[in-house]
């Protein structure tokens, strides 16, 4: 039962449902430079700005490190802090993010996610999003324009919970849901509003009843009890992720948890993927399923912090898993494919596991990809054996 | 020596009334200019103040966990962002102030370093003068990256034997000559643009009250003497800002709203630059013999840029 007024499904584009939920929220502040793919959230933002549809004072600035330095100061200063980027812009505020998260700012990123130079490339992969899985960012990922609009909807009522207080990035695929067009359903601007609630700031900047020194050096005497405070503060996000999406569920009829499972209940081999090729993944897994497979997903949808108890018990029982990242940890395993082998660690006589990178640079990931990876995972159930770890698909030998 | 103001002048009797927002017991070396500074810019203010304070000397050494020097609301972030940082504290003031949710009226000042002013912090600067945000940029200008050990700056002047270009056998010490950043801040039409030395608080304190109350982004450069990277007696700082101006290393002038100020003209007493940087250890060894000709490209620097300074007031002063 939803409390909410139904709206009609839209067709729009990822940007275009991600500015619509900018405008329903009409942040304090927002701080901004254009950047591929997600140059066009800020566009129709400024449009709201200036024709008078939000009160949000917008700050154009020079850069990305400007930009998110500008949502710091703004943030501390005491209100509701907002901007977006994709890519180098993101690799830009890397020192930032840094500092916003150990400030304990609850600053949004509508993240689009793209590729990271060099080679330059515009298009959509997780490698910025993944660069900065290490900031102290909460990460929520999102298959289609609805998941990051609703995902937006949510992203203050997590990051501003007062056990939480950190910056989140809401990531959705470049071009893949930042440029098509889908349908979607928004909310209504007062439930949306009435949901994400007022700001509350704990010791903002701007009370000189009580000034505050924000950004003291830390030394070794101390430094080490600020970063588990961060860290402990990390540890609440899971269940307020939980608490307010289910709020979300019974007021607005969607349901979100900590991650997507697809058919996962019996499955034998299961295939793990973020954001958009999970909608590809799906299809196939309908597919496989009709000839009678044992196939299933997992789309992780909080990456930062990652739920390794819960990603653990959902695919202990596969006899296999794939976990496809669409970003290459160099050196390493694909990033994804590392936090889902952890989470498999304490289930070690558990499935299978290896690791496909795909899609790189927007390289797109067709329905017989997947069958592709499907048919090696059901190989490996049934050998138990994995003939290479991590392997690049979708490439030219 | 005074500045054309229409602001009231300061004087001591007022301002000994008045509590000094940068505490003592902060970690500042003895000596150092840059708390001077700081602390007659605070004593020049009346209203509510927020600083924001890039990486650097004055931020590392006022405010060491779990202490603080600041009796004002203070924020530093990075070493390159402090007038980014600022940016975002002054919108979201007047965002606050529009909904009503703050009714004081605040000023907002950032304090940066010649290091997170001249060089890495100069894009974010430049941005936020171009948008014109309500705030002052102070740059506190020492001539050097001191807080990591005297490394050479875009303000280091001509000849300066720093970590990163000592004086050697081959290469006597900086070979360029300085940045002219408050120049560069006029160019951006900013309200106002000026620079000040500690030895004269007056001009500089009136400086700050016609900065902060001008229309628009405000920009001063202070000459902030270093003793650990001038190599320097401890007790010198006010006689190097003083003679810094008087050699018109450092001249004393204003830009407001595109008119130019001299503020103090030495006319024929100008010094000749060695006064300046004879006490200094960083120039020894400008006075050693084969380097007469450092000596005199120095000279030649300073008047140049005198004069040149007398042609913008000649040309758009009052």
């Amino acid at each position: 039962m939803t409390t909410a007024t139904k709206t009609k499904m839209q067709a729009v584009t990822g940007n275009q449902a991600v500015a619509e939920a900018l405008r329903q929220i009409d942040p304090d502040v927002i701080a901004a430079y254009p950047i591929t793919p997600s140059t066009e959230i800020m566009q129709r933002f400024s449009e709201f700005v200036s024709n008078g549809k939000v009160e949000t004072e917008l700050i154009l600035v020079e850069s990305e490190h400007s930009a998110m330095s500008a949502c710091i100061g703004a943030s501390a200063a005491g209100g509701r802090v907002a901007t977006a980027t994709s890519a180098q812009g993101l690799a830009l505020m890397w020192e930032m993010l840094h500092i916003a998260s150990g400030y304990r700012l609850p600053i949004m990123i509508s993240l689009v996610n793209r590729a990271l130079s060099a080679p330059l490339n515009i298009h959509g992969d997780h490698s910025d999003g993944m660069g900065a899985r290490d900031t102290g960012w909460i990460q929520l990922y999102s298959e289609n324009a609805q998941e990051a609009y609703d995902n937006s909807v949510m992203a203050y009522r997590i990051a501003e919970h007062v056990d939480v207080r950190l910056p989140i990035m809401v990531c959705m695929d470049g071009f893949i849901i930042s440029h098509s067009i889908e349908s979607m359903q928004f909310l209504e601007d007062e439930d949306v509003k009435k949901f994400v609630g007022e700001h509350k700031q704990i010791d903002p900047l701007l009370d000189f009843d009580n000034p505050k020194s924000i950004g003291a050096l830390v030394l070794p005497d101390y430094y080490m009890e600020h970063k588990r405070a961060q860290h402990e503060a990390t540890t609440k996000v899971k269940q307020v992720v939980l608490n307010v999406s289910a709020e979300f569920g019974k007021k607005f009829g969607r349901d979100y948890g900590l991650f997507e499972t697809y058919r996962l209940e019996d499955a034998e081999v299961v295939l793990v993927a973020l954001n958009s090729a999970a909608g590809t993944i799906k299809d196939e897994v309908d597919r496989y399923r009709e000839k009678g497979v044992k196939a299933g997903l997992l789309k992780p949808r909080l990456f930062r912090p990652f739920p390794y108890d819960e990603v653990g018990d959902a695919l202990k029982n596969a006899k296999a898993v794939c976990v496809m990242d669409r970003a290459d940890s160099y050196g390493g395993h694909g990033p994804l494919f590392m936090e889902v082998a952890s989470a498999l660690y304490p289930h070690r006589q558990g499935p299978a596991l290896f690791n496909k990178v795909y899609g790189l640079g927007g390289r797109d990931l067709m329905p017989h990809h997947v069958d592709q990876v499907l048919d090696e995972t059901i190989e490996v159930a049934k050998t138990g054996a994995v003939k290479m770890i991590k392997e690049y698909i979708t490439v030219r030998n | 020596m005074s500045t054309t103001t229409k602001e009231k002048p300061v004087t001591l009797k007022t301002l000994t009334n008045k509590q000094d927002l940068l505490s003592g017991g902060h970690r500042m070396c003895a000596g150092c200019g840059a708390p001077t500074v700081v602390r007659q810019v605070l004593l020049a203010i009346d209203e509510p103040v927020v600083i924001s304070n890039a990486t650097g000397c004055l931020e590392v050494s006022t405010c060491l966990f779990p202490y603080t020097a600041w009796r004002v609301p203070w924020m530093h972030s990075a070493f390159e962002n402090a007038a980014a940082t600022a940016s975002g504290i002054e919108t979201m003031y007047r965002a606050l102030r529009k909904k009503g949710k703050i009714k004081k009226n605040m000023k907002f000042i950032a304090f940066g370093g010649d290091g997170g002013t001249y060089d890495i912090g100069f894009q974010a600067l430049s941005g936020a003068m171009e948008r014109g945000h309500q705030l002052l940029y102070i740059c506190y200008d020492n001539g050097a990256y001191m807080n990591t050990g005297i490394q050479r700056s875009s303000a280091t002047p001509f000849g300066a034997n720093t970590t990163t270009c000592p004086a050697g056998s081959k290469i006597p010490g900086k070979l360029q000559k300085r940045k002219d950043l408050t120049r560069i801040m006029a160019a951006h039409n900013v309200a106002y643009a000026a620079q000040a030395s500690p030895h004269n608080w007056r001009d500089l304190m009136t400086k700050v009250k016609k900065a902060l109350a001008s229309d628009g982004p405000a920009y001063m450069g202070i000459v902030a003497p270093c003793n650990r990277g001038w190599r320097t007696q401890t007790d010198d700082s006010i006689l190097l800002s003083r003679l810094a101006v008087e050699t018109c290393y450092w001249p004393l002038y204003e830009v407001e709203n595109g008119t130019w100020t001299i503020n103090y003209d030495p006319k024929d007493k100008k010094k000749p630059i060695t006064e300046w940087i004879k006490p200094q250890g960083r120039f020894k060894h400008l006075f050693a013999p084969g380097n007469e000709w450092m000596l005199e490209k120095f000279q030649q620097i300073v008047d140049e840029d005198w004069e040149s300074l007398k042609k913008l007031q000649g040309t758009f002063g009052r």
